[in-house]
């Protein structure tokens, strides 16, 4: 269990996170999304104790970090920043770790196995790949068995293979009991990984709640329709009080009727229809719909364009999504 | 690397107690061990103390016969042989920066304080097992550089032995000097933070500061002179204070110039140890 109450935090006159709350639960994967800048990355690091909050607290199973008995035990992060000396191998990494613990060797030879790193156990960090590295920090979370995790980032620069291992072992840590929380920019990993979502803009709360239930409160949803008579039908469900838009592969994207409602309308005037499907808006559009007004660097026009374009799913990939 | 293969289990309920001195010491301990800057800088203070004062001593034997009798009056055998520790006292100091200043470098720091919080505890631990490591090396370094000195002199000049007034204290006293200003080298790196940075400053206080002061009245120098680490140092691995009485000013005594080591030692730890207590990681 992970709890903020009012957490603030500036550096000079960059306001990084601005007076956040939130509840971080167990047995579940809970993402933390925001755009870039706007002070994932400061939240941890203030959850981990590594850096001092201006105002506001963080706790760990209602403890503050400084005060945690075993923290190794309690709590397990991969920060975004490397954390490791490139010169020290990775047991050696991960030794000096288990011995502030009192940790046994064989769980140091045990984590090592469990991220597939036994057999580089013994070369300098430095000479790691990016996956591998990624792995030495996931290994060294989980070290001390802890009931709480922080991932900041974790598939950044990891191959679909690691990407998916990942995406396993969050799910498959959460099934533990543990409490997860996990960091990304792309909504659509967190709609593979999470089952809550805490967004964040400016550092600031935006949303905080189930997947499920931002997909669904999405308020975008429209139809793709594909018919050789475009010019029959368009003002047809227009004068019915929906909007239209051409889409670039010559559909049309109809806005504010139902599927049944346009394919009735278009029976009742004879117009054939090729296509006819009831779509919503994407996980990632729902994110852009909500962090558009605290996007860190005014890039509007382009998050719109790009919404507007290939960011739409069907039902059915929304489906497997969940 | 399946994760179905291996089962993490649930999390375990919390040992008793909490951690302490103990295990950060042993995880400093592996730190220091684990990196190749330590064996190198080890080496290079190896080369400095004992390289260096083989090579004084064998040209002040070779040289004996043919120099005259100003070469002769005040010859300390002693300080000779330990005319490396001038060069050692950077190298250690390198070996004190690094220690502290790569955790920033690397981001190490990140992972130590999130499995050990209590910060104060944690640059304790890194001094001790520091302080252990240097004086050992120091004063097995000093002896080392004495003996084998006092073996290249020996037929050639006059020549030390360890039980004559001072030597022993000389000796010795150069190996603690070496260990505490690598302390202090230490303590200036946890407060800049920066290998460069923190390398500067020391080098900066150790050697470019006594010939600032030269700009400086003469009547002030001599106040102050004796209180620079270099001149300390120097004081310590000699036997005969009046070789190296800088212009009529009293020098400290040897302990009690250690003593002020100590203290800027301290000071910077101390320092060092507040700001990390109320700094960003
Ligand atoms: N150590 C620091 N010193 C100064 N400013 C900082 C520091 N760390 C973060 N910031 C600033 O605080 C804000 C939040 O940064 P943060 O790294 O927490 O964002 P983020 O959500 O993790 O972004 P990203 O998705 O790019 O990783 C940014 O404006 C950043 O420039
Ligand atoms: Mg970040």
């Amino acid at each position: 269990m992970i709890e903020a109450h009012g957490l603030t935090k500036r550096y000079g006159k960059t306001l990084a996170v601005d007076s956040l709350s939130f509840e971080v639960r167990p047995s579940q994967v809970t993402g933390f999304l925001g755009p870039n800048g706007s002070g994932k990355s400061t939240t941890m690091r203030v959850i981990m104790g590594l850096d001092l909050p201006d105002g506001g607290s963080a706790t760990i199973n209602g403890r503050p970090y400084r005060d945690l008995p075993w923290p190794l035990h309690e709590v397990g992060a991969l920060l975004e920043a490397k954390a490791i000396h490139p010169g020290r191998t990775a047991f050696n990494h991960l030794w000096m770790l288990a011995q502030t613990h009192g940790i046994r060797r064989s769980r140091v030879d045990e984590v090592l196995d469990l991220v597939g790193l036994s057999e580089v156990a013994g070369r300098r960090a430095g000479k790691f790949s990016l996956g591998m590295g990624q792995r030495l920090g996931i290994a060294a979370a989980l070290l001390g068995d802890p009931s709480v995790l922080l991932f900041d980032e974790p598939v950044n620069g990891l191959d679909p293979e690691g990407i998916l291992w990942v995406r396993t072992l969050l799910r498959h840590l959460a099934g533990e009991g543990r409490t997860i929380f996990v960091s990304s920019h792309l909504m659509s990993e967190m709609a593979l990984t999470a089952d809550h979502v805490v967004v964040i803009g400016r550092g600031r709360l935006i949303a905080d709640r189930p997947v499920a239930e931002l997909v669904a409160g999405s308020s975008r949803r429209f139809v793709k329709v594909r018919t050789p008579q475009p010019e029959v039908l368009t003002p047809v469900v227009v004068g019915a009080g929906a909007t239209v838009a051409p889409g670039t592969d010559g559909s049309l994207t109809v806005t504010g009727l139902s599927a049944e409602a346009i394919g009735d309308l278009a029976g009742e005037h004879g117009v054939r229809l090729h296509e006819l499907t009831p779509l919503q808006a994407s996980l990632e559009e729902a994110f852009m719909d909500l962090t558009r007004d605290s996007l860190e660097f005014g890039g509007q026009g382009v998050a719109r364009s790009e919404a507007g374009g290939g960011a739409v799913a069907s039902p059915a990939q929304e489906g497997a999504a969940r | 690397m399946s994760v179905e293969t291996v089962s993490l289990g649930p999390a375990r309920p919390l040992p008793p107690g909490h951690y302490g001195p103990l295990g950060q010491l042993r995880s400093e301990w592996t730190k220091m061990r684990t990196v190749r800057s330590t064996l190198w800088t080890l080496v290079a203070t190896i080369i400095a103390v004992v390289g260096i004062g083989a090579v004084a001593t064998a040209v002040t034997a070779a040289r004996w016969r043919s120099g005259g009798i100003v070469d002769h009056i005040g010859f300390d055998p002693t300080a000779r042989s330990l005319a490396g520790v001038f060069l050692g006292q950077i190298v250690i100091g390198v070996l004190g920066v690094l220690v502290m200043s790569a955790e920033y470098g690397t981001g190490t720091i990140r992972a130590t304080l999130s499995a050990v919080p209590n910060r104060p505890l944690v640059l304790a631990c890194k001094a001790a097992v520091f302080a252990v490591v240097a004086f050992v090396a120091s004063e097995i370094l000093t002896f080392g550089a004495f003996f084998l000195g006092q073996a290249l002199l020996r037929g050639s000049t006059p020549y030390a032995t360890i039980t004559q007034p001072g030597v022993a204290r000389a000796v010795a006293g150069a190996g603690l000097v070496l260990t505490v200003l690598g302390l202090f080298a230490m303590g200036l790196a946890a407060i800049i933070r920066h290998t460069a940075g923190a390398l500067t400053t020391y080098v900066g206080l150790l050697l470019v500061l006594p010939l600032i002061l030269q700009a400086f009245p003469v009547s002030f120098q001599h106040q102050v002179i004796k209180f620079m680490p270099l001149v300390i140092g120097e004081h310590m691995a000699a036997t005969n204070p009046h070789v190296h009485d800088f212009g009529g000013g009293a020098l400290l005594s040897p302990w009690i110039g250690f003593g002020f080591l100590c203290a800027y030692a301290a000071v910077a730890l101390v320092v060092g140890g507040i700001l990390m207590y109320r700094r960003d990681a």
